[in-house]
């Protein structure tokens, strides 16, 4: 008979002194979103994140970096296949999105950076539903997404020389919650 | 084209696995043409294969419920998951569209 054993919990000491880091760097081009919360996601597993948890992190990264691609580097389309709608002389502003995450005990630092035209007033884009952007059928949603979805939100812009942002989440919760639902 | 469907005056959109700002450029304009050229009443979301969707869905949803919502066109999500339900309610898309099992 086979049996399955159940993966042991990472001890408390040993989740406490757990450090990591990684950073990655990309083309500002829509292609690269889903890149981007992968990589952040396969990070993040050694933590043992819940299916939820997984979620949330991917959907504020990915509203973090499709912010840098659209409104900081004004790349709507990525380098083909989906954006081929468009004609394909549409030219795609050169720059680069950096991704940064550090992961110290249970916490996951994230932060997400672009050199691009920055932000002129960062309490109105942080409004819920207000985008600067109507014509492409954003929602307004992304600030309030990363901030629902993580535990802190940081931003730190300048005009036209780029923008930070930086999210905080408690990871690993399932200990605790187990057996609910 | 598969991910789109016109059954009766309802136009059924099939959405792929993740849902995100790179997809939503052609989610969108094909469902605009098959609205404006199929003359359909209502708009069915289909999130059974999708697994990821983020802010740029909403923006989808919104964008095609303005357009049918003025001719008394209703918009309608089915098979959403535990994960995209959330993200439907957070938005307050269930005031606006009709969220199914």
């Amino acid at each position: 008979m086979i049996e399955i054993k159940q993966k042991e919990p990472i001890a408390a000491g040993e989740r406490d002194s757990m450090k990591n880091e990684m950073a990655l760097e990309f083309d500002a081009v829509s292609t690269n979103e889903s890149f981007a919360r992968v990589a952040v996601a396969a990070f993040i597993t050694p933590l043992n994140p819940t299916v939820e948890e997984l979620a949330d992190v991917k959907t504020a990264v990915s509203e973090a970096v499709t912010n840098a691609i659209i409104h900081g580097y004004e790349n709507v389309y990525g380098y083909g296949r989906h954006g081929e709608l468009k004609p394909v002389h549409v030219k795609v502003q050169e720059g680069k999105v950096y991704v940064r995450c550090r992961i110290e005990g249970d916490i996951l630092h994230i932060e997400v950076e672009d050199k691009g035209i920055g932000i002129e007033n960062l309490d109105k884009a942080m409004e819920p539903l207000y985008t600067s952007k109507p014509e492409l059928e954003r929602s307004g949603m992304g600030f309030a997404f990363m901030e629902a979805f993580m535990d802190d939100l940081e931003v730190e812009s300048k005009p036209l020389l780029g923008t930070t942002v930086r999210m905080q989440k408690k990871l690993g919760c399932s200990n605790f919650i187990q057996g609910e639902d | 084209m598969e991910e789109f469907k016109v059954i009766d005056n309802y136009l059924c959109v099939k959405l792929p696995e993740e849902v995100d700002h790179h997809k939503s450029a052609y989610i969108s304009e094909n469902a605009d043409r098959y609205i404006l050229g199929e003359q359909v009443n209502h708009v069915v979301f289909d999130f059974e294969a999708t697994r990821f969707m983020d802010s740029s869905g909403i923006g989808i949803i919104m964008g095609r419920y303005k357009k049918i919502a003025c001719f008394g066109g209703k918009v309608f999500a089915i098979h959403a998951d535990r994960q995209i339900k959330r993200i439907l309610y957070m938005s307050g898309m269930h005031k606006i569209i009709e969220i199914m099992e």
